[in-house]
């Protein structure tokens, strides 16, 4: 829709002005925080400009907080989810669409419905799993009759544990699935003239062809696994393996431990921790929104 | 030896049967066109024969080996697509070479051939851009150089002009025809376009409701049409119909009474009712007339024109050259010439043939029926 009428110009400026300042200014309120000494932060009111002691204050957070490591452990845990998001959502999908058996639609919609049970409502049996990787196969020996005894594999506590539980994906292998649709079937007919096989053809044509939808779903996949709480909550309980945003927590000041208010480190904290997504959407952001849009070749 | 050897193919999706138990036999190096309307099975056949559909009944055999169980790759057959099927994130060179990488060839023979089949097409200055930025009858000449570097046996092309502009068409046209003679393979080519099947074609197939309806050289079947379905498909503007009953030898009458002379040679019972063709290019017209037709309007096509008139209560097209004048509005004296005077069975829709076989050989698929 093209509008020629500047006074609606002025008010479409206006709203996301508007619009802008809601979104932005309990930013601002962060980062200000995190820029003055205890007790200027506790004042009411709380100043609106930053104070003076910024890099003292993130300095003292990183070290204190021990933000180093911990961010290394968030890299591989969102690293390891995403990557291993992509390639269970690309094969899987690259079966529903290219591959006629029986029981596929059964399939896809069994993908499909675990959109509705997102980690938290299955919390519980997953947590089962995780402490005993092997369980699942021991019960289903054991309904068998079979006096066979599996070794067990505890998730607790390793990158394992973090990144597992949370690979599989509904979304991604739906994004996928809708992609593959739009290939022409022509493409892989002609593979198949030129010789090459269903792998071949996965790796030389469809992966490069769909390299945006990848950036995409990378990007949001980064992003959800990086803000992970619960569940690294519940499986780590060794700190060598804790996350940033599980240390978050630590830093944000609560009466229950009868700490002193320290918004400030808090503040600091919480930009420390958000740079990391904020850096990879931005990098991404090109790919990005053209995975999401765009359906040119 | 037939290079190609189809025997009783049979094709169906779910309960509808769309090809027929067909028979045919392509001889080494020999150009076969199959035309025929959209839905009547051929693009299914020619897929049948590059091992992208599978057969439900029958045999096809390439070279003397059946390949009804053979993976595309081990027919020996390249396949040019309709819309191409260029692969988008590679080059022209990438595309062209492609087959040679899956089958794993040294990089310098990759190079090497790449370079001499798009010398071939006249590609070698655009080895380096991408599909995305070619013209279509650029794109046209990748998906043929795309089937050439594999050196096939057998070249399979599935209505590869039709996404083309008119004047282009002509053009890949020739250039097809050349390369078939220069390469030396077995070429089939499935069209729906008659202009193009008749140039092209060493030998024409005509294909129906998932049946071959003749089987011929082009100038045959536009000369002796086999069934009714032939006579008004080949030819354009299509042959004129009319129902007629035979009174003697060599001597119809239409419905309005007015006789009409055929070749007398023809074997029909005298008091059978045939259905009665003449082409538009053959109608005489002029001072010969024996009988004069309104007309509605003329279509001018430089070359000539086309007279829209009526008679015998249907519609009836002449066609007269340029140096004819072309009635306005009026009338035209038509006269049917014997020799060109076609008959049909109206119930079979078989031509009505000359001597010894009163029922013209139809094709092998006919025969079953």
């Amino acid at each position: 829709m093209v509008e020629r009428t500047p006074i609606l110009n002025i008010v479409t400026h206006l709203i996301l002005l508007a619009g802008l300042v809601m979104l932005l200014l309990p930013l601002w309120i962060v980062f200000v925080a995190s820029t003055h000494d205890f007790r200027t932060v506790n004042t009411v009111p709380m100043p609106l400009w930053p104070g003076r002691h910024l890099i003292e204050n993130y300095l003292f957070t990183w070290q204190q907080s021990d933000f180093g490591p911990k961010m290394l452990n968030s890299l591989v845990m969102a690293m390891g989810v995403t990557i291993g998001k992509i390639v269970i959502a690309a094969l899987s999908a690259y079966s529903i669409v290219y591959f006629r058996y029986r029981l596929r639609m059964v399939f896809f919609w069994l993908i499909f419905i675990t959109l509705m049970l997102p980690l938290e409502v299955r919390i519980v049996p997953t947590y089962a799993v995780a402490a005993n990787a092997l369980r699942p196969y021991q019960e289903i020996l054991n309904l068998l009759g079979l006096s066979l005894v599996l070794p067990e594999w505890s998730l607790l506590n390793s990158y394992a544990g973090l990144i597992l539980p949370l690979i599989a994906t509904a979304t991604g292998t739906f994004l996928y699935r809708q992609f593959f649709l739009t290939v022409p079937e022509e493409l892989a007919e002609a593979a198949k003239m030129d010789g090459s096989g269903p792998l071949r053809f996965f790796w030389d044509i469809l992966l490069p062809l769909s390299k945006t939808n990848m950036a995409a779903l990378a990007t949001i996949m980064f992003v959800y696994s990086w803000n992970q709480y619960l569940w690294p909550l519940l499986v780590v309980t060794d700190p060598s393996y804790g996350t940033a945003v599980m240390q978050l927590q630590r830093i944000v000041p609560g009466p229950l431990f009868g700490e002193p208010p320290r918004w400030h480190i808090a503040m600091a904290g919480t930009l420390i921790v958000m740079l990391p997504p904020l850096l990879v959407v931005i990098f991404m952001q090109r790919w990005f929104v053209r995975g999401l849009i765009s359906q040119d070749k | 030896m037939a290079d190609i050897t189809l025997s009783r193919v049979t094709k169906f999706y779910g309960r509808t049967q769309v090809v027929h138990g067909v028979d045919l036999e392509i001889a080494h190096g020999e150009f076969i066109v199959i035309l025929g309307p959209s839905g009547c099975g051929k693009s299914t056949l020619l897929r049948m024969i590059a091992g992208l559909e599978a057969i439900n009944a029958g045999s096809i055999s390439i070279a003397g080996r059946v390949v009804n169980d053979l993976e595309p790759r081990e027919r020996g057959c390249a396949m040019v697509f309709q819309n191409y099927a260029l692969y988008p994130h590679m080059t022209v060179g990438e595309n062209i070479g492609y087959s040679l990488k899956v089958a794993g060839r040294p990089r310098a023979e990759r190079v090497r051939r790449i370079e001499e089949v798009a010398r071939i097409v006249g590609l070698d200055e655009f080895l380096d851009r991408r599909p995305g930025q070619l013209s279509g009858g650029q794109r046209q000449r990748v998906a043929m150089a795309r089937a050439m570097i594999k050196e096939p046996q057998v070249f399979l092309f599935d209505e590869p002009l039709s996404n083309l502009d008119a004047k282009l068409r002509v053009q890949m046209r020739i250039e097809i025809r050349r390369l078939h003679q220069r390469l030396g393979g077995t070429s089939v080519f499935v069209t729906h376009d008659q202009i193009e099947a008749m140039t092209l074609a060493d030998r024409l197939v005509v294909m129906n409701a998932g049946r071959i309806e003749q089987l011929g050289s082009p100038r045959e079947i536009y000369r002796r049409p086999a069934t009714l379905f032939v006579a008004g498909f080949i030819g354009s503007p299509a042959m004129n119909i009319m129902t007629a009953q035979v009174i003697g030898p060599g001597q119809a009458v239409l419905e309005s009474g007015l006789l009409v002379g055929f070749d007398p040679a023809l074997e029909v019972a005298a008091g059978m009712t045939v259905a009665l063709g003449i082409r538009p290019e053959e109608v005489e017209t002029g001072a010969t007339g024996t009988t004069t037709i309104p007309i509605e309007f003329v279509e001018e096509l430089g070359a000539g024109h086309l007279a829209h008139g009526s008679f015998e209560g249907g519609d009836f097209v002449v066609s007269l050259p340029s140096g004819v004048e072309a009635p306005r509005g009026g009338r035209l004296a038509i006269h049917l010439p014997p020799a060109a005077v076609h008959l049909f069975d109206p119930v079979s829709g078989r031509r009505i043939g000359v001597g010894g076989a009163p029922r013209q050989a139809p094709s092998p698929a006919r025969a079953e029926a």
